[in-house]
């Protein structure tokens, strides 16, 4: 039997976190009551113009230069036209055979193929469309209303070479891009909201061919699940129906999350012939070389630099890493702790463990968050020089965390400082070792597992803060 | 004394030194508009309270002294294609009949800034696409020299308003020769810009990389000083030029001795009426006459303009006339049961067929597989267009041809054959595809007692060098003294 290779790309339309629209002054906040946030320019009306947006096309810039694009210094809007509701000036301002950057790549991690380059064909600059809500009239379900808003919001859109060979990889390619997109903050990568969203080529061939399959477009998956099942779904169709003697035909689909499925939305044949042509209304779009440098210099370290970087500066596990740098407030809280407890793997293990299970437990940001990197670094060094045990500082940990008290503070309030002082102990071991003759008997005839034992004791006799270290020293002394 | 007889700047100084008032220029307008309109109809929406409020406006800022210019208190109309805030705009199509624009267009607040009564708004071809005005949903215009013939287009009612004393100047629009060719036809000043010049905002879209707002007039002098309100850069328009604007005024009476004056062999061709090139030829004579240097020059790819305007022109019309879909403004015909059907239902009646036929022509140049063959080969020519005027002003400064092949034609006598209708461009046309300034000044009467016009062109915001060339005729000739009798 033939075995197929799945070929993917994406296209990821990113919306732009300007404070105006794409041509026009109209704010960009989400969520406003509909057509509140439109003026005549994005309401398409008659003899009004576009006026590009500066800011959009900085961010673009930078996008297009983390992930290793060209800048074309001269590039062209195009006109896409088609007719819809949504669509108020019947064409869709977008760049087409010149767009403003092109021939980048990202690396992604993949599961059984290794670290591989995704080749970018190109990011382009376009405005959105407006929504539609159908039949949400009381008297008549029927209708359809239109909500502007959301009209000329500046989008640009990654479009991928079909170098994804499963769904894990689309789904690590759109991580990756998502992680370059906050760490740039020129979008605030919400899906459900829309403002990040992909539309992804599936197709399928068999092992060995060089020509692609013919390829379906899929539409409407607005999470990382979505993406992942959608595209499954669709390389199970493509196989069952070419093994079953049929063929794929080029269409767009729709994935309906609450079935799993995708279905039909147009065939080529009702694919619409968008007559692209340059766009009267605007002039070439230039982006002279300096702009460009200026834009180079202020990009940030990106999450793949950062992530390696982490692993090679504080020898850091590269699971480590890939969580610290999951966002650049995260990654900066470890390296403001790192320097303050220089002792990057302990730090690592009490972010990733207390840190995220407690933010995550209350649903809060690490925005939100009492512990600072000082009162975390405060709170290592009390176990470091052996003042309280780690059991109890994970309990003055939760402590910071919802009073914001400093650790040293939380430790003498609650007398939970840790005994370290072998007079201290000695009474306490010297009666646990009286009162349980019989075991100690046996651990000296070679039950050495009994140790386990007698340190349990003394930690419950001293609510835990018994210094466990000097606790095992000296056990093994009085036992000998 | 005839108010409405007065030319703007004659009216503008009366005005200034208090011998007659705006109310009373407004009022004499309006009478007249009242008695004489019906027989040619220009005005598709007449702004009577308005222009009497802004008259009475303008009058106290007059008699005060205060925040006056050269328009202050003169009664002008526009095209109604320009959107004026709060004022029906419908571009003479059925689609917009019901259109309040919330907005008013670059253009019409310039001139309300300046103190100008806008007295109305005038007929034209539907969308602009037109030379002779019989394509406006609202009826024909009519020639005031000879109401049984066309006043041209699109801006027919534009320049039939000025030529008849129904306004003491109009602002029309140009894509091919929609200023020139009626002002020709009509017997007046007509002029067209460089591209860029004057912002488009808010003027309704034809073909975006051609159409150019520009004035007609009785005189040049008035020309040069609508010109001077309406140009400069506009921050809502990206194609408008950030240039200074020069004081044309100032530099209109200096004379043309020395300027070379380039007649370009391939604009005196077979179809061009005798009594017209007769008038030309006289007109060069008068040149010389005043000092010019005449020169002959090349224009090779003239013949094919004409095609390239019907491909680009089209095309962008196709595309900017998308949005009048019935959805969000203007006429919807809800019939059928789906989008689809009111879409197809809206358009069909909001449109007259000349604009369906273009937006076809236009959809067709654009499709998938005839792209490069049309619209991207028609681009190419178009440059090749611009360059010939290049070279051309290389060997001279000014470029005269005739503005139309004939004097203004018969109502009826070109509708049934578009191509011989399109053909009424053929002078005009390529200017607007070079982006070059251009002007047309009476300088003749035919036999039959119609106007006939000169055509001046420049290189690119060369206007006040083209306002010069054009004065210096009107000075040294009394064409555009004549009137017709209405």
């Amino acid at each position: 039997m033939t075995k197929f290779e799945t070929v993917i790309g994406l296209e990821i339309h990113a919306q732009l976190k300007t404070n105006s629209k794409l041509f026009c002054a109209c704010p960009t906040v989400f969520g406003q009551k509909p057509n509140t946030q439109v003026c005549p320019i994005c309401l398409g009306m008659p003899g009004v113009l576009p006026v590009i947006n500066e800011k959009a096309i900085s961010y673009g810039v930078q996008m297009a230069l983390a992930i290793g694009c060209k800048i074309n210094a001269r590039s062209i809007f195009a006109r896409k036209n088609y007719f819809y509701p949504d669509l108020p000036k019947g064409y869709q301002i977008s760049q087409f055979d010149e767009p403003f950057s092109e021939h980048g790549e990202i690396n992604i991690e993949t599961k059984g193929r290794g670290k591989r380059t995704i080749g970018v064909t190109r990011v382009h600059m376009e405005d959105d469309a407006g929504k539609l809500q159908h039949g949400e009239s009381p008297e008549d379900l029927n209708s359809s209303f239109v909500d502007l808003n959301r009209t000329g919001m500046p989008l640009i859109e990654i479009v991928s070479e079909p170098d994804m060979r499963s769904a894990d990889e689309a789904v690590a390619y759109f991580k990756a891009m998502r992680d370059i997109i906050l760490y740039l903050g020129i979008c605030d990568g919400n899906m459900q909201e829309g403002s990040l969203r992909c539309d992804a080529n599936v197709s399928i061939r068999p092992v060995g061919q060089e020509k692609l399959g013919t390829k379906a477009e899929l539409k409407n998956m607005n999470s990382f699940k979505f993406i992942k099942d959608a595209i499954n779904f669709e390389v199970a169709r493509q196989t069952d129906l070419i093994e079953s003697g049929g063929a794929v035909i080029q269409e767009t689909r729709l994935f309906d999350p609450a079935s799993g499925v995708t279905r039909p939305m147009r065939t080529k044949e009702e694919a619409h012939d968008y007559r692209y042509f340059p766009e009267p209304d605007l002039l070439p779009l230039l982006i002279p070389d300096e702009m460009v440098e200026k834009l180079r210099t202020e990009l940030p370290e990106l999450p793949q630099a950062k992530r390696d970087r982490f692993i090679t500066d504080y020898k850091l596990p590269a699971y480590d890493a890939g969580v610290l740098t999951a966002s650049q407030d995260l990654a900066a809280y470890y390296e403001d702790s790192v320097k303050l407890f220089d002792d990057p793997k302990t730090v690592s293990n009490w972010i990733m463990g207390e840190l995220l299970r407690l933010l995550k437990e209350s649903s809060k940001d690490l925005s939100d968050s009492l512990v600072t990197p000082e009162k975390l670094a405060e709170l290592l060094a009390l176990i470091k020089d052996g003042k309280i045990s780690g059991k109890i500082a994970k309990e003055v940990f939760e402590e910071i965390f919802t009073s914001g008290k400093d650790a040293s503070a939380i430790v003498k309030a609650k007398g939970i400082s840790q005994i370290s002082d072998a007079g201290e102990l000695e009474a306490i071991i010297n009666k646990i070792v009286a009162d349980n003759q019989d075991s100690v008997e046996r651990y000296r005839t070679g039950k050495t597992k009994l140790m386990g034992f007698f340190v349990g004791e003394t930690m419950k006799a001293t609510k835990g803060r018994a210094n466990p270290g000097l606790v095992s020293k000296m056990l093994k002394e009085k036992l000998a | 004394m005839d108010i409405t007889e007065l030319t703007l700047s004659e009216l503008s100084a009366k005005l200034q030194s208090g011998e007659l008032t705006s109310r009373a220029a407004t009022e004499a307008y309006l009478a007249r508009i009242e008695a004489k309109d019906a027989k040619i109809n220009t005005y598709l929406t007449l702004c009577k309270d308005e222009a009497l409020a802004a008259a009475d406006a303008a009058d106290v800022r007059l008699k005060a002294g205060t925040d006056i210019t050269p328009l202050t208190g003169v009664p002008i109309a526009l095209k109604d294609i320009f959107c004026t805030d709060g004022i029906r705009t419908t571009c003479a199509s059925k689609i917009l009949d019901n259109f309040i624009p919330p907005y008013d267009s670059t253009v019409a607040k310039k001139f309300k800034d300046a103190g100008a009564v806008m007295l109305g708004k005038l007929n034209m071809d539907e969308f602009a696409m037109g030379s002779s005005n019989e394509n406006s949903a609202y009826g024909a215009v009519l020639n005031p020299w000879d109401t049984e013939r066309v006043p041209g287009g699109s801006s027919g009612g534009s320049a039939a308003a000025v030529a008849a004393a129904l306004c003491a100047a109009s602002i029309g629009t140009d894509t091919g020769g929609s200023i020139r060719q009626p002002a020709s036809l009509c017997g007046i000043v007509g002029m067209k810009p460089t591209y860029g010049r004057v912002s488009r905002y808010g003027m309704i879209a034809f073909a975006s990389s051609l159409d150019q707002a520009g004035p007609l007039t009785r005189s040049v002098e008035d020309a040069a000083i609508l010109l001077q309100t309406m140009a400069g850069h506009d921050p809502l328009d990206s194609t408008s030029i950030d240039a200074p604007v020069p004081d044309y005024s100032k530099t209109l009476k200096d004379g043309i001795k020395g300027l070379r004056i380039g007649i370009p062999k391939e604009y005196f061709v077979e179809g061009l009426a005798p009594e017209v090139e007769t008038s030309i030829k006289a007109a060069v004579e008068t040149y010389k006459g005043a000092g010019a240097e005449i020169v002959e020059v090349t224009l090779p790819h003239t013949e094919y303009a004409v095609g390239v305007y019907y491909l680009v022109a089209t095309a962008e019309a196709s595309s900017n006339l998308a949005r009048f879909d019935g959805v969000k403004y203007g006429l919807r015909v809800d019939e059928g049961t789906g989008l689809l059907d009111m879409y197809k239902a809206t358009r069909d009646k909001g449109f007259g067929a000349e604009v369906k036929r273009r937006i076809m022509l236009g959809t067709y140049s654009l499709s998938s597989g005839y792209y490069d063959a049309y619209y991207m080969k028609a681009s190419q020519v178009r440059t090749l267009i611009r360059r010939d005027f290049d070279e051309a002003f290389k060997d001279c400064d000014i470029i005269l041809t005739p503005t139309t092949p004939s004097a203004a034609f018969k109502k009826g006598e070109k509708t049934n054959d578009p191509l011989t209708m399109y053909l009424s461009d053929i002078f005009t046309i390529s200017c607007n595809l070079a982006g070059i300034p251009g002007i047309s000044i009476p300088c003749g009467i035919t036999s039959n007692n119609l106007p006939i016009g000169l055509q001046l062109l420049a290189p690119s915001l060369e206007e006040a060098k083209l306002f010069r060339a054009a004065y210096a005729f009107e000075a040294a000739t009394d064409w555009h003294t004549k009137k017709p009798k209405l």
